[in-house]
């Protein structure tokens, strides 16, 4: 359903004064998705995984340029598609409860999401009323403000006001951020039930451990690089992971090992070639000249010269 | 060693009780977990243990004394939210500078890159933003440090980053570490014992 | 966003720093030539010539003349110094006396903040005109007056936004900190409010003066500001009056569209402020 080429994103700055400066937040996002999967976007925390929803519904700030492709459906995504099918065909699950106006019941903001994905008034008021009984709310809860809400009951709300419409690629920015195993295991929940419906979820989110509780397949993010994208199967065994990165990063976690290969380990670098290139371990001067391309290895795809 | 003894607290009289009668002691170069699940009271717990809420009951002593209302504190707290714990109109070299310390060791340990010294707090990641409150937090007369879900928002490996060069530096100075997180494996990982306030009785 | 390229020199582009700055210079410059061309003209403005009496716009006098033959240029550029003038020393006025009682209320305690929002409520609870007619009038006019007509009655606006900063920033977690780090409360007022308090200040400033120049030009018009023989604005719109049915409409178009001019890019000039001043917007 979705297929992203080569996508990169620049900032012009100002320094100081006139003086500008270009800043590159991604630099190569390879990424396919089709309906009933779930595919995570993993990488460092940062500006730059988040950037990639704001990307595809068009809502980049006006300083912020796009080169590479992004095909929807079969048919590139201009700017004026976008504000097209923003809400309507592509939703966003957003992060926090600071996105909810905390002036205006839950109700009427998922039923207001209903109308702005396309519903006709009474449709929507209607299509509100099952998305609260879908997320085991009670329907009292339709009556209450945001800040009556627990933390559980935010992110269903949250899930329910981009699920409400007829969205068909749901993306998820850090749905499990700050909060606990059980109300993340939840909202990951709700993500799974959205692609066995046959809607495509992205899910972007730093938690590897999180992603492989519901992905099908993870996009390894890097420096601004797409630089693996594995099967979740993949993540039992450290040997059937391709890049470098990838590795580390499961090693780095608290339930693996805890273990960083070498002291600047997280260090990533931006520019030149490879982005991993302070704590791998088969770094050669190859790995300076430049990117390496996306390449299929073993089912999956990695881009290193080692692999 | 830091004490908190018979420790209750509510936020206002017509709330409940957030918790009663605790008793949570560090010792110094002890690691103490205190797992739970989030917004049952593990972070107030941590405030008030470093002085930033007076507990309806019960005190906190540290080495024996109770905590200093003016001049350097000697238990140090480290917040989720690296963002809100700066001032957003101040350079990380400003923000580095308010302990009056500027250990060029520690900020090499932490991996502060100088090139980040003028810039502003929303241009640095989480993970950076963290590493500079973590150095601003290790002034020399810090004895006890409180870590409030300090890496939850950051991935597997600059948290093993940020962790691997907390553990050294505390274990050097000999700094009672107290961990307040809701990752298990990651207390398991981390800590000597665990304080059990928090966790979760089988329903 | 964490590396960035070599800083460069790209080429010029229309965006919204260029634009800022721009405009500010633009204002600037303004705001110096009026100063500058009122301080040449002189006395031009006050001598008569009779046998130019009631001329429309020309080329030797772009705004005209009035029914004594003096320019109107001169008369113009004249009264917006005196205006502008008053208008700034008033603002100036009310704003410092919004700062002081904007900390007092945040910083001294919830007395003392009882009895500054009390006053708050009070004096934007008053119809406004008639505030300043009645104090304007009881100072006997002038522009010590007028002066201290806007002060007093100018000063809630900012009082309220400087009060709800400090407060915001009293409960914030960095301030607690720098306390639990060892600095005093005078360090901690010094380093970290002023810092936020001085961009609010100075943005609310340069917005309050279009309003007190305006209601200087007001008071003038109304006859309880300046005297009648200096060119401020206001007087000159309020003579202009009698003149307007025989048709001679430059004496007030001329003076009006100036005043409204300077005014909005006293605006203008605080919008633009306000974006360089704040470390989000200020980069893009």
């Amino acid at each position: 359903m979705l297929h992203v080429r080569n996508l990169s994103i620049h900032f012009t700055r100002y320094a100081l004064g006139l003086r500008k400066q270009e800043v590159r937040a991604i630099r190569c996002l390879d990424l396919d998705l089709a309906a009933g999967e779930v595919v995570a976007v993993v990488g460092q925390s940062g500006a730059g995984k988040s950037l990639l929803a704001h990307a595809l519904l068009g809502i980049l700030p006006s300083n912020a340029r796009i080169e590479g492709e992004m095909i929807f459906r079969d048919e590139p995504l201009t700017p004026e598609r976008m504000a097209r099918l923003r809400g309507r065909e592509i939703a966003l699950v957003p992060q926090a409860v600071t996105y909810l106006n905390p002036l205006l019941r839950v109700g009427a903001q998922i039923a207001r999401a209903a109308r702005l994905s396309g519903l006709t008034r009474a449709r929507a008021v209607e299509a509100a009323r099952e998305a609260l009984a879908r997320y085991h709310l009670a329907r009292e809860v339709g009556a209450w403000f945001p800040f009556q809400l627990s933390g559980g009951m935010v992110r269903r709300v949250l899930t329910a006001t981009a699920t409400v419409g007829l969205a068909d690629l749901v993306l998820a920015d850090e749905p499990t951020n700050g909060l606990d195993r059980e109300t993340a295991a939840e909202s990951l929940k709700h993500l799974r039930e959205l692609a066995d419906a046959g809607k495509a979820v992205l899910l972007i989110t730093h938690d590897v451990g999180a992603a492989l509780e519901v992905a099908d397949r993870v996009a390894v993010f890097c420096g601004g690089v797409t630089v693996e994208v594995a099967w979740a199967g993949d993540f039992k065994r450290t040997g059937l992971l391709r890049h470098p990165y990838t590795r580390a990063l499961w090693a780095a976690l608290p339930a693996n090992g805890f273990s960083l290969p070498g002291p600047s380990a997280h260090v990533i670098r931006l520019e030149g070639g490879c982005p991993y290139v302070s704590g791998c371990l088969s770094h050669g001067p190859a790995c300076d000249a430049g990117l390496p391309d996306l390449l299929p290895a073993d089912r999956g795809l990695v881009r290193c010269r080692h692999a | 060693m830091l004490e908190g003894k018979n420790l209750a607290f509510r936020y206002r009289p017509d709330r409940p009780w957030l918790f009663q009668d605790l008793d949570l002691s560090v010792g110094p170069g002890e690691v103490v977990g205190l797992p739970g699940p989030s917004g049952r009271g593990k972070s107030t717990l941590a405030r008030v243990l470093a002085g930033y809420l007076q507990p309806n009951q019960g005190h906190v002593l540290a080495d024996g004394r109770p905590l200093p209302k003016q001049g350097y504190c000697p238990v140090q707290i480290l917040f989720q939210h690296p963002e809100l714990a700066v001032n957003p109109r101040w350079t990380v070299r400003q923000i580095l500078g308010e302990t009056g310390e500027a250990p060029p060791d520690l900020m090499e340990r932490m991996a502060i890159d100088p090139a980040w010294l003028d810039r502003y707090p929303h241009e640095l990641s989480g993970g950076e933003l963290q590493r500079v409150c973590l150095v601003r937090a290790l002034g020399s007369g810090t004895r006890y440090l409180l870590c409030d879900e300090m890496t939850s928002m950051l991935d597997a490996l600059t948290q093993a980053h940020i962790w691997q060069a907390a553990l050294e530096i505390v274990r050097a100075r000999d700094i009672g570490l107290l961990v307040v997180s809701h990752d298990r494996p990651l207390i398991d990982r981390l800590c000597h014992r665990m304080a059990g306030a928090f966790e979760e009785t089988s329903i | 966003m964490n590396q960035a390229d070599a800083i460069y020199w790209k080429p010029w582009q229309w965006d919204r720093r260029t634009r800022t700055l721009a405009q500010v210079a633009a204002c600037l410059a303004l705001f110096t030539t009026i100063f500058l061309m009122a301080w040449l003209h002189g006395d031009h403005g006050l001598t008569t010539h009779l046998e130019l009496r009631k001329q429309a716009p020309s080329v030797m006098h772009p705004f005209g003349t009035d029914w004594l033959g003096r320019d109107m240029l001169a008369r113009t550029l004249k009264g917006l110094r005196i205006s502008l003038g008053i208008g700034m020393g008033a603002a100036v006025c009310s704003s410092i006396l919004a700062l002081f009682l904007g900390l007092s209320a945040a910083l001294l305690g919830r007395k003392v903040d009882t009895v500054v929002t009390w006053m708050v409520d009070a004096a934007m609870a008053s119809p406004h005109i008639v505030l300043l007619i009645l104090i304007s009038f009881a100072c006997g006019g002038g522009p010590k007056g007028i002066i201290l007509a806007v002060t007093l009655s100018h000063w809630p606006g900012l009082t309220r936004v400087i009060r709800a900063e400090v407060l915001q920033l009293r409960t914030s977690d960095y301030i607690r900190l720098s306390a639990r780090l060892g600095r005093s409360p005078w360090w901690i007022a010094r380093h970290h409010l002023l810092p936020h308090v001085l961009p609010q200040f100075m943005v609310g400033l340069l917005l309050l003066f279009p309003h007190a120049i305006l209601h200087a030009a007001g008071l003038t018009f109304l006859g309880f500001g300046m005297s009648p023989h200096t060119p401020a604005i206001g007087a000159l719109l309020s003579e202009s009056m009698r003149y307007l049915s025989m048709g001679l409409w430059w004496l007030a178009v001329a003076p009006g569209a100036a005043l409204v001019v300077t005014v909005k890019a006293f605006d203008v000039l605080g919008t633009n402020v306000k974006l360089l001043l704040n470390p989000r917007t200020t980069r893009e």
